[in-house]
C-alpha cells in the first residue's frame, strides 16, 4: 500500500461527501455528508503521519516524529463532535419551526 | 486497475493490502448509499459503516488509539446523536417527496474545476517521489496511547484545555437551542 493510494481513497470519499452536500435536500443528510469529509481528512493525515514517521525511523527506531499529526486528527474529532452539537440542535430548533427538513425551505433562516 | 497492479507488486505483506482494499471498497460502496438510500436511519447506519471502515485503515496505518476513539466518539456518540434526532422528527410524511435537488451550476461547476486540478496534480506531481511510493502499511509505535499522551500533554497541553472550553461552550449553545422557548411560540 502506498501513499498515493490512500490519497487517492481520501480523494474518493471526500468527492463523494461534496456530492451529497451538492445533491441532497435533507439537512441531516447533508450534515452526515460533512462527517464523511471530515473522515476523509483525517484519513489522509493519519496516512501522511505514517509515513512521515517512517523517514525518520530510519535514523531513530524509538522516535515519535509524526504522532503530532495524530494529536491533530484528535482535535479534528473534538471540533467535529462540539460543531454535530451545536448543529444538531439547530437543525431541532428549525424542524420544531418550520416542520420540514428540506433545505429550500430553510434557506430564508426566519418564520 | 494499473494502480492495483501497482500496489500488489510493491506490497510486501499481501495480507494487509487485502484486507486494506477490500476495505476501502466496502467504504467507498457505504458511502455511496448514504447519497443514494431514500430513509435518513438507512443513511446514518451506512455513515456508521464508513466510520468503521476507517477506523479498520487506522489499525493498518498503526493509529490504534485514534481507531478505539473514531469508534467510540463517532460511531459511538455523534451517530447516536443523529440517530435520536431522526426518531424525534417524525420523517414519515417527507418520504413521499422528491429527494434529489438539481445540482446546483455555480458551485458544481467551481467544484469539479478545483477538483480535477487536484486530481492532475496529484497525477502528474514530480515532488518527493519516494515518499509517493513508499510502503505505508509496516510497523510502527506512533499510534499508541503512550506517544500522542506524551505530545498531547506536553507541546499542546494549552489546545487541549482549550478542547474543555469548546465543550463546555457546545454543551451551553445545545442547552439553549434546542429547548422549548416560550417566547418564540407565542409570537408566532
Amino acid at each position: 500500500m502506498t501513499l498515493q493510494y490512500y490519497i487517492y481513497l481520501s480523494f474518493i470519499l471526500f468527492s463523494i461527501g461534496v456530492l451529497g452536500v451538492l445533491v441532497r435536500r435533507n439537512v441531516i443528510i447533508i450534515f452526515m455528508c460533512i462527517e464523511l469529509m471530515l473522515n476523509a481528512v483525517n484519513l489522509l493525515l493519519v496516512a501522511f503521519s505514517k509515513v512521515h514517521h517512517l523517514e525518520y525511523q530510519l535514523f531513530n527506531p524509538n522516535t515519535w516524529i509524526g504522532a503530532e499529526a495524530q494529536v491533530f486528527v484528535l482535535f479534528i474529532m473534538v471540533v467535529a463532535a462540539a460543531e454535530v452539537v451545536v448543529g444538531l440542535s439547530i437543525i431541532v430548533m428549525l424542524f420544531r419551526n418550520t416542520h420540514s427538513v428540506d433545505v429550500n425551505t430553510l434557506n430564508r433562516l426566519k418564520h | 486497475m494499473a494502480i492495483f497492479l501497482e500496489i500488489f507488486s510493491k506490497g510486501s505483506d499481501l495480507l494487509s493490502n487485502i484486507s486494506a482494499v477490500s476495505i476501502s471498497l466496502l467504504a467507498i460502496f457505504c458511502a455511496i448509499m448514504i447519497i443514494v438510500s431514500r430513509h435518513p436511519v438507512h443513511s446514518i447506519l451506512y455513515l456508521v459503516g464508513v466510520f468503521f471502515c476507517i477506523s479498520a485503515h487506522y489499525i493498518l496505518l498503526n493509529a490504534q488509539f485514534l481507531a478505539v476513539i473514531n469508534i467510540i466518539v463517532y460511531a459511538g456518540a455523534i451517530m447516536v446523536l443523529f440517530l435520536f434526532v431522526v426518531m424525534l422528527m417524525n420523517l414519515n410524511k417527507s418520504l413521499n417527496k422528491r429527494h434529489y435537488l438539481l445540482l446546483r451550476r455555480g458551485p458544481a461547476i467551481v467544484l469539479s474545476v478545483v477538483f480535477s486540478l487536484v486530481l492532475l496534480g496529484l497525477f502528474y506531481s514530480k515532488v518527493n517521489t519516494v515518499s509517493k511510493y513508499q510502503e505505508v502499511l509496516s510497523s510502527g509505535n506512533i499510534g499508541l496511547t503512550q506517544s500522542i499522551s506524551a505530545i498531547l500533554f506536553n507541546e499542546y497541553a494549552l489546545p487541549f484545555e482549550l478542547t474543555a472550553l469548546l465543550f463546555l461552550t457546545a454543551v451551553m449553545a445545545g442547552v439553549i437551542l434546542a429547548r422549548k422557548s416560550k417566547q418564540i411560540n407565542n409570537s408566532q
